[in-house]
């Protein structure tokens, strides 16, 4: 057994701000996925049919193709075409986003969907516009269904998040390589930050289970 | 005075025509039942009149006003129209008196005091004061149904549809939700009735309008329907059911 975890104690701090880099990109991602998905979910069970079309085509290439060709889509592409520098983080956060937005934008369409229709009926009944009936009575009922696959999703992206590090983006997977690197060792830099993936993703499951019980207070 | 005139209404699912050729007219504080077999088209008739289903022809007149000319707010025509349904449709997100007072604040723009003290009044009329705080899953069949027939008048309607309000209840909790019905008939508001209790039509409603079949096939006074049906069809259907 050649396994030496002293080594890498001067590298923990480095390493453990990888957590706050990759959280920060992928709260944004989330964010950004969340509003897109919540609009393309709104075109998709909407009467507009050219909006409808967007959406569905859309979601089918988003979905079609692999995240990494994505990202590198649009962290080389851009630059080659439009001149326009793109920083890796921008790059991360369009490709996270706008990835995780067709997913999340299924997901909310088939919470929406879930939601009785009579709610609807009732409040077309009380002659409260689309629009309003949408915010304050079918969208927080319909947050309740897709909350425990909206976290999934998010748990997803945290994990999937370390394939930036392909392009340079100082993550926490790519710092455990560049750790890596200077030691001529791999085995426990990879470990270590396995081990801070895995408490992360465990820390968002807690909240999501701590949010959905909140949520949960009229039943 | 004139409150709902339906002329000629007809409505098509499909290639299934489910209402054909309806005319009625409403006045102002009438209590109307309207009974018939299952499928009959109650229900759509009923949901006609607010538009939760699309006439196919025909015209509805509330309160003067022509609800299938081109281009009419459906949303804002609905605001004089409420409407209980069999299975409730509380919002089960929002506390009893937050049920009240959300089409008020949000549609009429009444301030929130306002709506709440209106609020705390229905459902004292109702017999829930104490249950402006719970959350609808709280609550039984028939409180559920109190507290959606004080939702509906929180609206200040000049007409109330009611489509089964009995039929999802056990039998213990119906005779409170139609003692509401009843005092609200005494306020002198128009009501439309689906119901199958005979009783309550016999007891409360100037007028029973009998379906079959998407068809209008017999209206009359209570105690005479009841007691002498003139078409084979409501002699049929209350032999069945009495
Ligand atoms: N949205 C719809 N799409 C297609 N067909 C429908 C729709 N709503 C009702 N129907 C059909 O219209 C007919 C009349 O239905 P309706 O619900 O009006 O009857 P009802 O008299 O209320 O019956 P019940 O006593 O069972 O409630 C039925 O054959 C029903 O299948
Ligand atoms: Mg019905």
């Amino acid at each position: 057994m050649n396994l030496d975890f002293t080594q890498i104690v001067p590298y923990i701090p480095f390493m453990i701000e990888g957590i706050w880099v990759t959280l920060q990109f992928v709260l944004v991602s989330i964010l950004v996925g969340f509003l897109i998905g919540t609009v393309l979910a709104l075109f998709k069970i909407g009467n507009i049919k050219p909006l409808r079309w967007f959406a569905d085509a859309y979601t089918s290439i988003f979905r079609g193709t692999p995240l990494i060709l994505q990202l590198m889509i649009i962290y080389f592409a851009i630059p080659q075409l439009t001149a326009y520098d793109i920083s890796p983080f921008l790059s991360a956060v369009m490709a996270f986003g706008l990835n995780s937005s067709a997913y999340v934008s299924e997901i909310i369409r088939a919470g929406i969907q879930a939601v009785d229709r009579g709610q609807t009926e009732a409040a077309h009944a009380l002659g409260v516009p689309y629009r309003q009936m949408m915010i304050d009575i079918i969208l927080p009922q319909a947050l309740k269904n897709i909350l425990p696959a909206l976290m999934n999703e998010f748990i997803t992206l945290t994990k999937e998040s370390a394939i930036v590090s392909t392009i340079g983006y100082l993550d926490l997977m790519r710092r455990s390589q560049v750790v890596g690197a200077e030691l001529f060792r791999n085995f426990e830099p990879l470990l270590f930050v396995g081990v801070l993936y895995w408490s992360m993703v465990m820390v968002l499951t807690l909240i999501g289970r701590w949010v959905e019980r909140r949520l949960n207070v009229g039943d | 005075m004139l409150v709902i005139k339906v002329q000629k209404l007809s409505k098509t699912f499909g290639d299934n025509q489910v209402l054909k050729d309806i005319s009625v007219e409403i006045n102002a504080g009438e209590v109307v039942s309207i009974i018939g077999p299952s499928g009959s088209g109650k229900s759509t008739f009923l949901r006609c009149i607010n538009l939760l289903e699309k006439p196919t022809e025909g015209k509805i007149f509330v309160a003067g006003q022509d609800l299938t000319a081109p281009k009419v707010n459906v949303t804002k025509a609905r605001e004089k129209i409420g409407m209980v349904f069999q299975h409730f449709h509380l919002f089960p997100h929002l506390t009893v008196l937050d049920n009240l007072t959300y089409a008020p604040i949000k549609v009429k723009q009444i301030k929130k005091a306002d709506a709440e003290d209106k609020g705390r009044k229905l459902l004292d009329r109702v017999g829930l004061a104490d249950k402006e705080k719970a959350y609808p899953n709280s609550l039984s069949g028939g409180q559920k149904q109190r507290v959606a027939i004080a939702r509906a008048l929180a609206m200040e309607p000049d007409l109330m549809l009611f489509d089964e309000p009995t039929s999802a209840l056990d039998p213990e909790m119906v005779k409170e939700v139609l003692d509401v019905m009843k005092d609200l008939a005494h306020t002198g508001m128009t009501m439309l009735v689906v119901t199958h209790e005979m009783g309550f039509a016999r007891e409360v409603a100037d007028q029973v309008l009998f379906l079959d079949e998407g068809r209008l096939v017999e209206t009359g006074e209570p105690n005479a329907f009841f007691d002498k049906p003139v078409s084979e069809r409501a002699q049929d259907f209350l032999a069945k059911i009495l």
